[in-house]
């Protein structure tokens, strides 16, 4: 058993060594280590979010599309009621742009009828008229007649 | 091979490769082997980690990256085990044992005489390349371990504390048991550097040893002409027998170490 100095060298060289790598050797390793499983977890934590989102996402399309398909199938049916709607008016106006006519054409042919029975009067009272004047001409002074000539005129 | 300079005795052979190489006078000796090779090691297995750590990426990490990392985390996780507090000083320390004994025990696996040859080229004479084969190795490593347990000691404790234990622990705080529990503590704070230290120095040295004995077994192939092929088949056979089981020694060794010294230290930091 040769214990000597050379204890004291190797005790040094020992705690050099021991310095260095607890000085710069494992906090690099552990530093990198660390950061990596920060790393890891972290995108397993983003991919977690990301697959929660897409649930979400995809239920809150569900819904739109359910929302989207029922108020098309609220225009559809307004618009068939809009339709009907409209048809029916347009027949009640024709309806009734039919009825006027009709009532516009009555009261002209009645204006036409009472012209023509005015013409047809007049043309009898004149010929009365005259043919009264024809028979009274020898008895009858014209002139002193006049009054009541035209009095019969207008009764005609 | 030493036996080229001449016939040589299996005493001579076996002296010869157990011989540090020294520098200096009575307790003032280095023994330039045991440090030299201590820092070579020592700077191979710490400059791996840190050329490997200084490039450490987060991301994906590449196949020497993550050996490192496997031996990191494997450290980590055996510290975590025994020692349930702040890592930030055991764990680095525990990795620096465990890679540099581990560097200097593989230094074993190197076959003696191909070494003995390469230094004996340079003009060295004597050059033991395993320095966890030298005393001095051991028990620098096991009293620096011994100091940090004190150290932590008293940082936990105290000094009233620590001086309070020593005289209390472990049978009670009785005056009468003063003594013994003295006697007791101061045996147990001596036995634990120094089995640490023996327990590496002993099986390293063994292990050194039965390869320097199969060694001899090369050499006397090498002078008997008779039994020749014989003995150098069977030594060249036992030898890589040897290096393969002994693979498990040299880490196996390095893993108590650590462990060893990390629980010194943890109980260190324990109230009794």
């Amino acid at each position: 058993m040769n214990i000597n100095a050379t204890l004291f060298v190797q005790a040094l060289s020992f705690a050099a060594l021991i310095w260095f790598t607890v000085k710069f050797v494992w906090p690099m390793i552990t530093t990198a280590m660390d950061e990596r499983a920060r790393r890891i977890s972290d995108g397993l934590a983003a991919a977690e979010a990301g697959r929660q989102s897409l649930e979400r996402s995809a239920k809150e399309v569900n819904v739109a599309i359910n929302d989207a398909r029922s108020r098309a199938a609220e225009i559809v049916a307004q618009a068939e009621k809009r339709g009907a709607q409209l048809v029916e008016e347009a027949k009640a106006a024709g309806r009734a742009e039919a009825d006027r006519e009709r009532a516009a054409a009555k009261a002209e042919i009645e204006q036409e009828i009472a012209r023509a029975r005015e013409e047809l009067r007049a043309q009898v009272a004149s010929l009365v008229v005259s043919g009264a004047e024809k028979i009274l001409r020898r008895e009858v002074d014209s002139r002193a007649h006049a009054d009541m000539l035209d009095a019969i005129k207008q009764q005609l | 091979m030493a036996s080229e300079h001449g016939p040589q005795s299996a005493g001579e052979y076996i002296g010869h490769h157990l011989t540090n190489l020294r520098v200096g006078e009575g307790f003032w000796t280095f023994n330039l082997d045991t440090i030299i090779m201590g820092w070579i090691t020592g700077i191979i297995a710490i400059g791996a980690f840190y050329l490997i750590a200084r490039k450490a990426t987060t991301g994906v990490p590449g196949r020497v990256q993550g050996f490192i990392e496997l031996i990191v985390e494997f450290v980590d996780e055996t510290v975590k085990g025994v020692f349930p507090g702040d890592r930030k000083f055991l764990a680095p320390l525990a990795l620096t044992i465990f890679v540099w004994v581990f560097m200097m025990n593989l230094m074993d696996l190197l076959p003696i005489d191909w070494v003995a040859k390469v230094t004996e080229t340079g003009g060295l004479h004597n050059w033991k390349p395993v320095p966890t084969t030298d005393l001095n190795t051991t028990f620098a490593m096991s009293l620096t371990i011994f100091l940090l347990t004190i150290f932590f000691s008293l940082k936990a404790k105290g000094a009233g504390g620590f001086v309070h234990e020593l005289f209390t622990a472990p049978f009670g705080g009785h005056p009468v048991l003063w003594i013994p529990n003295l006697v007791l503590n101061i045996i147990e704070y001596l036995a634990k550097p120094v089995s640490l230290a023996m327990r590496l120095f002993g099986n390293m040295y063994a292990g050194e040893l039965i390869f320097m004995l199969l060694g001899l077994l090369g050499t006397i192939a090498a002078t008997n002409s008779a039994g020749g092929l014989m003995a150098g088949a069977a030594a060249g056979v036992l030898y890589w027998g040897w290096a393969v089981f002994h693979i498990l020694i040299i880490l196996l060794q390095a893993f108590i170490f650590m462990v060893l010294s990390c629980v010194y230290i943890a109980m260190a930091h324990e109230h009794h």
